[in-house]
């Protein structure tokens, strides 16, 4: 276990060195972020010592060696735009990154799931193709054009919901968090169902194959046989067994929920850690670029460790990395 | 090939299509995507204007609607965008961008991932190992984030984007193929060919590789569903295409800014043509994967 | 456990209840505030909002002309000295009392120059050779190293910040934090969350009176259609930017107003005069020799041959005004002789022949798609136009952070000490901040010089000798009258002469729900007390 821990973080290292000198490379190729915030009275001279002020005017191999060694000491660097310590920007916004996350994926489960059971049950039921229909919908539609059709039918036509930016927070231990509140929930709504979509329809499908190999297998039978209510068995026997491949599947999908946040995140004002990025692009704030991508990778490494243990807690004939005796 | 073998891999055939075509969506569905293909392909005959011929477009025809005889005397039947381009052309080149992209990146990351499977499966051994580590690595992360990052650099370009969603996907090629291709290799027939010291090459290539077909097959067509979502999705986030040769995601993300002032037309009628593509080559996925499977063909 | 947890979140929740504040006006912004430092950047969205909190020596009115603002009065008392008299009684937020030393104070930290700061106002501040001095509490000299007409329009872009805030902070970080964020202007900080909203509330002691509002939150909405979006649906109280598209429909809605000024933007294409150039071509594909855009004939060609009109009506929902002046009206310079050139396609196409192109060429026309109100259907519609005469043009519009840096410096292999920019004809926007057109002369009209700064913003490379002299003697020139006339002088040459071709300005709207009153400014920037409630 502890040999499969640490050859996954050895891994993770390689793809971060790689990853930091392919963006920073790439970023100091398409421009310079100087000629961005330069009024346009700037001259030349005055450029050039903006550029200094900002370490831009070293050559680039020598900006990324200083970076690899402020990096070892943990400081990712300071953001252009925003002058405070690009780590801080981000744990400033992920908060409100993993609650969208997290709301998103409470929803595609609360309402996958009883879906997918059903369909599952009732294969050719009308109802259960419509669900199937509804799933394929979920897969198809792009998610930055549905979002907009929901700002224009739920806050512009109904006026029911809030369009725009994240509600009232409260702090718990620390994080603000705004499912507390009703200004807060009423703000959340739309963006973590747009983004819950395709996740739903994954639970949806995963959940209904899973049902129907599950109430063909032996054991199902054998517990129906004997005599045990139709409840208890599909609550009990089937679900352990349907649940692992969506548990699998979401704690996979979860990060890359978090990176469709980028887009649910633009539509919808939501000041979380997505948004900033596609800002930081724009002005090419280069050390919040690299340091988003740093902290996303060191996310992602983390999830899919977690998902890797938990699966193995699930589904005890699973042994994770196979290190052992 | 003998007459024989011939004549049962046509029988085959007729039997995979007429088990197709049994469930009425699939037929549907392939009709749907062969009609949007064939419009896309014969596009310039059809379209009533070249969208990009800057001399049939005019600003003064813009934001008509649907069924508006413009100055020129020309009716758009689904009217105009907002730089005066008739929106039935369009949506037929925008269309045609669509599905190039899709195709086109799925075919290369099919050759790529494919190549990388097979050499992964055949030889094993370190090789193998360094292989599927570097597909693991590409899994694990989000494709939008790598493609968006990917374009950031590149630029704009539907080589850069087809480039870039090459990147995002060989590695669910390669390691399905590698997967499919451990299993056969392990099979009676290839043993046999072994015996026989024909080549590595040729058992692969002959053997195995027709073997793999039914899967890649099926990831093809929704790994093609996802790069045309994909790819209307980096449209919108302004990274990828430019805006002169719009696809369908682009028009849709133009048209964005229409919608509140009732100009539904721009943004609606690519969306729903674009939900109608990619909901037919997903129905088509799962029907093949359904037919190709035998472990879900119940 | 869950007890706890749940006795925390009743309590937060309670602590969280918002203040009851009557009179809040919320503001949809395009473009979020980064950091309310004043001396970090000088972007508007930035600035407007420290603006709230800081303010400067000279203020400008809504048509960017200088009026009093912490200073009372400022005169030269020789060419190269100016006096600047202070208000009294002034306090700064936390009650200390405003005086010389901080402005002295604020300059010397500019000076000193900020570390990591993209872009403070220090070389604005630095211009025409500036040293400051303190005679007393209430009076600030300022030399220049020569005659230096425009001190007080510099110090309009230089704000004061509180000595005794300010001196050995973080640079930003504690200015976000709101430690260092003690400003004298009409609303003090309250909370900045950079990203969600940033809120001030009212200043009861401000010099200027009472600001109208209690409080005043900025949300930035970058999407255009959500920023609309969150009017209609009272989300907010007011949004700049509106989407051009959307203004007819809001201007018919009761229920909301807009409103409207000219920008101090103008949005034009520049020409590039080198004796080859990359982006224009042949029918066979060959760069043409020479220069087609080094003839006049052609150059005015290609300005009969855009309708500024349907650029106006057909995608800026009329919020543009045609022209053919550098500065809006109003503005010190402005001309009033240059009107715009009417649509005249059969001239345009005369003229290409006359100079030679009666099959015309083939142009790249390349801009922004991030920068300027609606950019890249502009570019679009004037390459339609261009085509039409016989120009054929290829559209190439790229991100903003792609284009400045080839715009200003292009290809990295130029010749060193040189900037070489990268485009033939290219579409850009200049705005003239201070009100006055002296440095919008010299900087896009006068022959480029390193050295000098002249033709700073000249990236066609544009040299006329007759604007050159005029335009140095301007920068030189305290009397305003005498500048004045030389300033229109070599305004009139430069445009007669197509050195690049006026689009439009940008016309600056608000929407605003019925109820509001605005009276917009010039330059763009969206100010709490300039917004009342009315009957």
């Amino acid at each position: 276990m502890i040999e499969f821990i640490i050859r996954r973080v050895a891994q993770a290292m390689l793809v971060l060195f790689v990853m930091t000198l392919l963006v920073f490379f790439g970023v100091h190729v398409i421009g310079n972020p100087v000629y961005i915030f330069a009024s346009s009275e700037c001259t030349r001279e005055c450029l050039d010592e903006i550029m200094a002020n900002l370490g831009l005017d070293l050559p680039i191999w020598q900006q990324y060696l200083m970076f690899l060694g402020n990096l070892a000491e943990g400081d990712l660097g300071k953001s252009f735009t925003f002058g405070v310590p690009a780590m801080s920007l981000i744990w400033e916004r992920f908060p409100a990154t993993l609650e969208l996350a997290t709301a998103s994926l409470a929803i595609a489960v609360a309402v996958g799931l009883p879906l997918g059971l059903y369909a599952g049950m009732r294969p050719d039921s009308l109802v259960s193709r419509a669900i199937m229909g509804f799933s394929m919908l979920g897969f198809s539609v792009p998610i930055f054009w549905i979002g907009l059709i929901f700002i224009l039918t739920f806050s512009v036509r109904l006026g029911w919901l809030p369009s725009v930016g994240r509600g009232q927070t409260v702090q718990v231990f620390g994080v603000p968090v705004s499912v507390l509140t009703r200004d807060g929930l009423a703000h959340l709504v739309m963006p973590a169902f747009t983004l819950s979509l395709i996740m739903m329809s994954m639970v949806i499908r995963l959940t209904r194959a899973g049902m129907r190999e599950v109430l063909h297998a032996d054991y199902i039978r054998f517990a129906r046989a004997s005599g045990v209510r139709e409840r208890r068995v599909i609550g009990l026997h089937a679900m352990k067994n349907i649940l692992i491949p969506v548990v699998t599947v979401l704690g996979m999908e979860f990060a890359s929920v978090i990176a469709f946040a980028v887009v649910t995140e633009s539509i919808f004002s939501w000041p979380g850690v997505g948004k900033m990025l596609i800002d930081a692009i724009a002005v090419l704030d280069r050390p919040l670029i690299v340091a988003y991508l740093i902290f996303v990778v060191v996310m992602f490494v983390t999830i899919n460790l977690c998902v890797d243990i938990l699966y193995s807690l699930l589904d005890p004939r699973v042994r994770v990395g196979g290190g052992g005796p | 090939m003998t007459g024989a073998r011939l004549a049962a891999a046509h029988q085959a055939r007729r039997r995979f299509l007429r088990g197709f075509l049994a469930v009425p969506s699939a037929a549907i569905a392939l009709v749907v995507f062969v009609a949007m293909c064939t419009a896309a392909l014969i596009a310039p005959w059809i379209a009533p204007q070249d969208p990009y011929d800057l001399t049939q477009v005019s600003i003064m025809d813009n934001l008509l609607p649907p069924g508006t005889e413009a100055w020129s005397g020309m009716t758009h039947w689904l009217g105009t965008d907002g730089q005066g381009r008739d929106m039935l052309s369009a949506m037929l080149y925008g269309l045609r961008i669509s599905l190039l992209v899709g195709i086109l990146s799925g075919l290369i990351a099919l050759a790529i991932g494919t190549l990388v499977g097979l050499v992964a499966a055949f030889r094993g051994g370190w090789l193998d190992a360094v292989l599927m580590r570097i597909v693991d690595l590409q899994l694990s992360f989000p494709t939008i984030l790598v493609a968006l990052i990917l374009l950031v650099i590149l630029g704009r370009g539907v080589d850069k984007i087809i480039i870039a969603l090459v990147v995002v996907q060989w590695a669910y090629f390669a390691r399905t193929v590698r997967g499919v291709a451990l299993v056969e290799s392990a099979r009676d027939y290839v043993e046999a060919a072994r015996g026989l010291r024909l080549g590595a090459m040729r058992i692969l290539f002959l053997h195995v590789l027709p073997n793999c077909l039914p899967t890649m097959l099926v990831i093809a067509t929704i790994q093609m569903a996802q790069a045309i979502s994909l790819e209307a999705t980096l449209s919108f986030l302004g990274v990828g295409l430019p805006p002169t040769r719009p696809s369908l995601g682009l028009l849709i993300a133009n048209g964005f800014n229409f919608l509140q002032s009732g100009r539904w037309w721009i943004s609606v009628l690519p969306g729903v043509v674009l939900l109608v593509l990619i909901v037919s080559v997903n129905v088509l996925g799962d029907r093949m994967r359904e037919i190709l499977n035998p472990h879900l063909r119940r | 456990m869950i007890r706890l947890a749940l006795a925390l979140v009743t309590s937060a929740m309670l602590a969280a209840a918002p203040a009851l504040a009557q009179n809040v006006l919320t503001i949809g912004v395009r473009s979020e505030a980064a950091t309310l430092d004043p001396h970090w950047t000088q972007l508007s969205a930035d600035l407007q909002v420290q603006e709230h909190i800081f303010e400067h020596l000279v203020d400008l009115d809504s048509a960017s002309q200088p009026v009093p603002g912490l200073a009372v009065s400022w005169a030269p008392l020789s060419d190269t000295l100016w006096e600047f008299k202070l208000r009294e009684g002034v306090t700064w937020h936390d009650g200390t009392p405003f005086t010389a030393d901080d402005v002295i104070f604020s300059f010397d930290r500019l000076a000193a120059g900020i570390a990591g700061a993209p872009a403070s106002p220090a070389f604005t501040l630095a211009k025409g050779g500036k040293v400051w001095t303190r005679v007393d509490d209430l009076t600030v000299h300022i030399t220049t190293n020569g005659p230096y007409p425009t001190v007080a329009e510099d110090l309009a872009m230089v704000p004061i910040v509180a000595r005794h805030a300010a001196e050995g902070v973080t640079p930003s970080v504690d200015f976000n934090s709101g430690k260092a964020a003690i400003g004298t202007g009409p609303f003090m900080f309250e909370e900045f969350s950079p990203g969600n909203r940033v809120s001030v509330v009212k200043n009861p002691g401000w010099w200027g009176g009472d600001p109208g509002w209690d409080r005043v939150v900025f949300r930035p909405v970058g999407q255009d259609a959500a920023r609309l979006a969150a009017l209609l649906n009272g989300d907010v109280d007011l949004i700049d930017y509106p989407p051009t598209v959307d203004l007819p429909q809001i201007e018919a809605n009761p229920n909301f107003r807009v409103s409207t000024i000219p920008s101090d933007r103008l949005i034009y294409v520049i020409l590039s005069y080198r004796h080859q150039e990359a982006y224009i071509k042949d029918a066979a594909g060959n760069t043409i020799f020479p220069n087609p855009i080094r003839d006049w004939r052609v150059r005015r060609a290609m300005s009969l041959g855009i309708d500024r009109a349907a650029i106006r009506d057909r995608i800026m929902g009329g919020a543009s005004e045609p022209t053919r002046n550098i500065v809006p009206p109003g503005f010190f310079g402005y001309v009033d002789e240059l009107q715009p050139d009417a649509y005249d396609p059969d001239e345009a196409k005369r003229l290409l022949a006359a100079a030679g192109y009666p099959d015309g060429f083939s142009i790249t026309f390349q801009g922004p798609n991030d920068r300027y109100i609606n950019d890249a259907r502009i570019i679009e519609a004037i390459a339609q136009m261009w085509t039409r005469i016989g120009i054929r043009t290829e559209v190439d519009t790229m991100p903003r952070n792609i284009y400045f840096s080839e715009l200003i410096r292009g290809a990295p292999e130029t010749f060193p000490g040189f900037d070489m920019p990268k485009f033939s004809v290219a579409l850009t926007g200049w705005g003239t901040v201070a009100g006055e057109a002296t440095y919008t002369v010299s900087g896009t009209l006068e022959t480029y010089n390193a050295a000098t700064g002249g033709g700073n913003g000249n990236f066609g490379r544009y040299s006329n000798v007759y604007v050159d002299a005029l335009s140095i003697r301007a920068k030189q020139t305290i009397d305003r009258d005498a500048r004045l006339a030389l300033l229109k002088e070599a305004t009139r040459i430069g445009m007669e002469d197509y050195a690049y071709i006026p689009i439009h300005f940008q016309v600056n709207k608000w929407a605003m729900r019925a109820g509001l009153e605005h009276s917009p400014r010039t330059n763009e920037r969206t100010l709490a007390w300039e917004v009342r409630r009315v009957q």
